[in-house]
């Protein structure tokens, strides 16, 4: 497909519609707008989750108190939890890229429902607004962890209502978003776009968009119990009026397990579009890579349970569950596999982009093999609830989803600025943030195997050597993430123009011009060929 | 560096050590093998060494190897991990039984005889049965060195069991996430030889065991057995609860049904606020933390705690 010359249409940075300034942006229902509304809101809240952690990791630097009080570290982990998980990681991919690049990547001119798409981004918000406030207008600061266990959350002096609402909001965010995806996908391809042509990041938000629908209204079914619980004195959950604490539990992870796909799932996604581009060569298995992505999102369904090993489910339940665990490893394996085969005999362009994918793989193989451990029943009993758990979540949902995010940031950045950046500061950054993220998480893992518990303030002298390690990385992280973040906004000013193909990639966005026009296409384009068609 | 697996002191050591060296091995194994690879191609393919790519749409026959092989690894993995946990259920019928109560933010052990202690004292080669209790919220009692931790449900029936294998002190770390003194939940595990943990259990009648025939000493001795200190300290630092120092005999503003009454802290006020501590709440301290101790302390402890808290003012 040849670069649409001679168009005349502004691209969507210069066309405003019929607002001005700001509400040029908050009242646009153009999908690359509503991109960049969610892209500005997420890394606003990354830099709050990201700036709590790293003065969580100072203050275990050394045992007993080194910068802050009991009281605050334990408002601070559950800050840090509730802001990465539901305001970042949770969105994450989905409605920053996928709200650009899906219409594009398909061949349309917007999503199915635009003003839906710009609703979800008002839910988006409201919900974590409420969320924040109802950590602070309880009776004290927030401290329940970003899990709200049952009954500790119920007696403690925050306002665990609002926060399941928020919670509820963010929830119809997330549904609409999936169900908008859904649609477009289903009707909106381009002519001759068939299923088995479509790109593997649009295949992935397809797996993603069902996991959002039919997983998300289990929050609003907890949210009722809570509601009735609280007012009406039904026990549900509070063991003095007769419930059971373990339902709660049950309930909050038969959608949050499954919301850790919501959140890997377009990351892989990214990924599989990153790696074809830059080895110029097509990618290896397309079919089972789209059949492993559905796998995932299917199996994902059912494993909820391991993450209650040590509190008291049935024997068959645990033996279930544990299967299971191991067995939606697998189509994970097999996408590995694929993209290092893809390597093989290619003519690989070393951008940063690309570093960013082989960073992802190692980091995401380290993640999954500790995930291992951890569905083994035998050692979870021992590591559970420990730093290893930690230490695991950060592998797979940053060291996955936040490589995959920054590797996308600096693929897509050309097309969505329409300038490039410096590859040279990119990849200093990328090289200082890597070496800290290994410090920092790594060493979790051995704190964790000689059974150092998660959310501890003070610990005993026999952990001090580890946590010195990895805060000393957290500080490295965090400047690493300065170097990155920095050079992303000084590139906006100083970079040069970006040319409609600036990586050689074949998907249709690349054929369009950098930054794209407001109708991204001035015809529909017709396919006739796979999305990675290097021949 | 130091030691990163611990100290190997119960039954489930072997097993874990089973599951967790097979499936790190493997793993570590593959990570090298595959990173290898990766790094292989980064270099042998690059543009430079590489200027044009072979396209190469797939191969079936690879995608079914290597959905198989990794497969029966995981299958063989999780039997591992199962065969290593299934122990853990079935209890040994001449177990000794102990119960622990766990409550914000302190252990309490109680054996059959009556005697409780804050530390977990076992016989050596001794199966042991907890019995798991908790007052107030979830807790997790979990011994590192013996590989083992188990969640406390309030209103739940569970227990654990193990056979301590080695002589010697060990930490128990509270797991689960309890509030602000989650991190200082903490007690010892003591494994004493047989004869010595024989000489302990018929030690004392009393339930508890007392240094020192100071004023208030069973009292103080009643007080750390049932974890009190863990949220009044005795030296006037204010935690979540309030201080026992020169309390007694004190003016103290409290919140009763929401109206704010003055008090003298005499011996019928001690008695209500340990009986039903959220009859009158200290104002500026909040409500609903504390659990009635009905069920654990007699009249008779509670007139021995007054007794030491009468020590605790300067005068």
């Amino acid at each position: 497909m040849s670069t649409q010359k001679g168009f005349e249409e502004p691209s969507y940075l210069e066309y405003k519609g019929k607002y001005k300034g700001i509400f040029s942006w908050i009242l646009s229902t153009d999908h690359k707008r509503i991109a960049i509304l969610y892209l500005f809101s997420l890394l606003t809240f990354f830099a709050i989750g990201a700036t709590l952690g790293l003065l969580m990791k100072l203050e275990l630097i050394a045992p007993g108190k080194t910068i802050m009080t009991a009281q605050t570290y334990n408002a601070f982990f559950t800050l840090h939890g509730i802001i990465m998980i539901f305001a970042v990681v949770i969105p994450g991919l989905p409605a920053v890229f996928g709200n650009f690049f899906l219409p594009i990547m398909i061949g349309a001119k917007d999503v199915a429902f635009p003003r839906l798409n710009l609703l979800s981004w008002y839910f988006y918000v409201t919900g974590v607004s409420l969320v924040l406030i109802s950590q602070f207008t309880g009776q004290g600061p927030p401290d329940t962890g970003w899990t709200f266990y049952a009954p500790y959350s119920f007696r403690t002096t925050g306002n665990m209502l609002p926060a399941v609402f928020g919670a509820f909001v963010l929830g119809f965010s997330s549904i609409l978003t999936g169900l908008n995806f859904l649609v477009t996908i289903h009707r909106m391809r381009a002519p001759g776009m068939t299923w088995l042509r479509m790109p593997l990041f649009p295949w992935t938000l397809y797996a993603t968009g069902w996991v959002q629908l039919l997983a998300t209204p289990i929050i609003g079914i907890t949210l009722l119990m809570i509601v009735a619980e609280r007012t009406l004195h039904i026990g549900f959950f509070d063991p003095t009026l007769g419930g059971d604490p373990l339902l709660y539990q049950h309930l909050f992870w038969t959608y949050s397990h499954p919301a850790v796909y919501i959140m890997i799932l377009p990351a892989m996604g990214a990924i599989s579009e990153i790696i074809p581009t830059f080895c110029h060569k097509t990618i290896f298995g397309y079919k089972f890579i789209v059949a492993s992505s559905i796998a995932i999102a299917f199996v994902g369904y059912f494993i909820w349970g391991h993450h209650m090993f040590t509190s008291g489910m049935s024997g068959t339940a645990l033996y279930t569950f544990s299967l299971l665990t191991f067995i939606v490893a697998i189509p994970s394996a097999v996408k590995v596999f694929n993209w290092i085969s893809t390597m093989h005999k290619a003519s690989i362009d070393l951008q940063t982009p690309f570093f960013w994918a082989v960073g992802f793989l190692f980091v995401f193989m380290i993640g999954g093999f500790s995930g291992l451990i951890l569905g083994s029943l035998a050692t979870n009993i021992h590591l559970h609830n420990t730093h290893f758990v930690v230490a695991h979540f950060h592998f797979i949902v940053f060291g996955g989803t936040g490589y995959a995010f920054f590797g996308a940031m600096h693929y897509w950045y050309p097309k969505i600025t329409g300038k490039m950046y410096d590859s040279r500061w990119a990849n200093t950054g990328l090289i200082i943030f890597f070496a800290g993220f290994i410090t920092l998480y790594g060493e979790m893992f051995f704190l964790g195997m000689r059974g150092m518990p998660r959310r501890y303030y003070d610990y005993d002298e026999i952990f001090h050597t580890g946590n010195i390690f990895s805060s000393l990385g957290a500080v490295v992280m965090y400047f690493g993430l300065a170097v990155i973040i920095i050079n992303l906004f000084s590139s906006l000013r100083n970079g040069a123009k970006a040319p409609s193909d600036p990586w050689g990639g074949k998907t249709l966005e690349w054929t369009i011009p950098s930054p794209p026009p407001v109708e991204n296409f001035e015809e529909i384009p017709v396919v006739t060929k796979g999305p990675y068609n290097y021949k | 560096m130091y030691s990163t697996t611990g100290i190997e002191a119960s039954n489930y050591v072997s097993t874990y050590n089973t599951a967790f060296y097979f499936i790190a091995g493997v793993s570590l194994f593959l990570l090298i093998g595959l990173t290898i690879t990766m790094l292989y191609f980064v270099f042998r393919y690059n543009k430079k060494k590489n200027p044009v790519a072979t396209q190469i749409e797939g191969n079936t026959f690879l995608e079914i190897t290597w959905t198989i092989i990794p497969l029966i690894l995981a299958l063989v993995m999780f039997s591992l991990g199962w065969s290593g946990w299934k122990p853990t259920t079935k209890p040994p019928k001449d177990a000794m039984n102990i119960t622990v109560v766990a409550r914000m933010w302190s252990f309490l052990f109680i054996y059959d005889n009556g005697k409780q202690s804050p530390d977990l004292i076992v016989p050596l080669n001794t199966p042991v049965k907890i019995n798991l209790i908790s007052l107030d919220v979830i807790h997790s009692l979990f011994i590192p060195d013996f590989r083992i931790k188990s969640d406390i449900i309030p209103g739940r029936q569970k227990f654990m069991w193990f056979l301590p294998e080695m002589e010697g002190k060990y930490k128990i770390f509270c797991a689960e996430y309890c509030g602000l003194q989650h991190s200082y939940m903490h007690s010892t595990v003591n494994v004493l030889t047989q004869d010595k943990f024989k000489a302990w259990y018929a030690e004392s009648a009393s339930p508890v065991t007392v240094t020192g025939n100071a004023p208030g000493a069973v009292g103080e001795a009643i007080m750390r057995a049932q974890g009190c200190f863990a949220c009044h300290t005795p030296d006037g630092t204010k935690l979540i609860g309030p201080s026992y120092f020169n309390l007694f005999g004190s003016q103290q503003t409290v919140i009763r049904d929401g109206k704010e009454i003055n008090i003298t802290v005499d011996a019928e006020y001690i008695k209500r606020c340990i009986l039903q501590p959220n009859t009158d709440i200290v104002k500026g301290f909040p409500s609903t933390i504390m659990q009635s101790y009905r069920s654990t302390l007699s009249d008779d402890d509670i007139l021995k705690i007054i007794e030491f808290l009468k020590t605790l003012n300067d005068k």
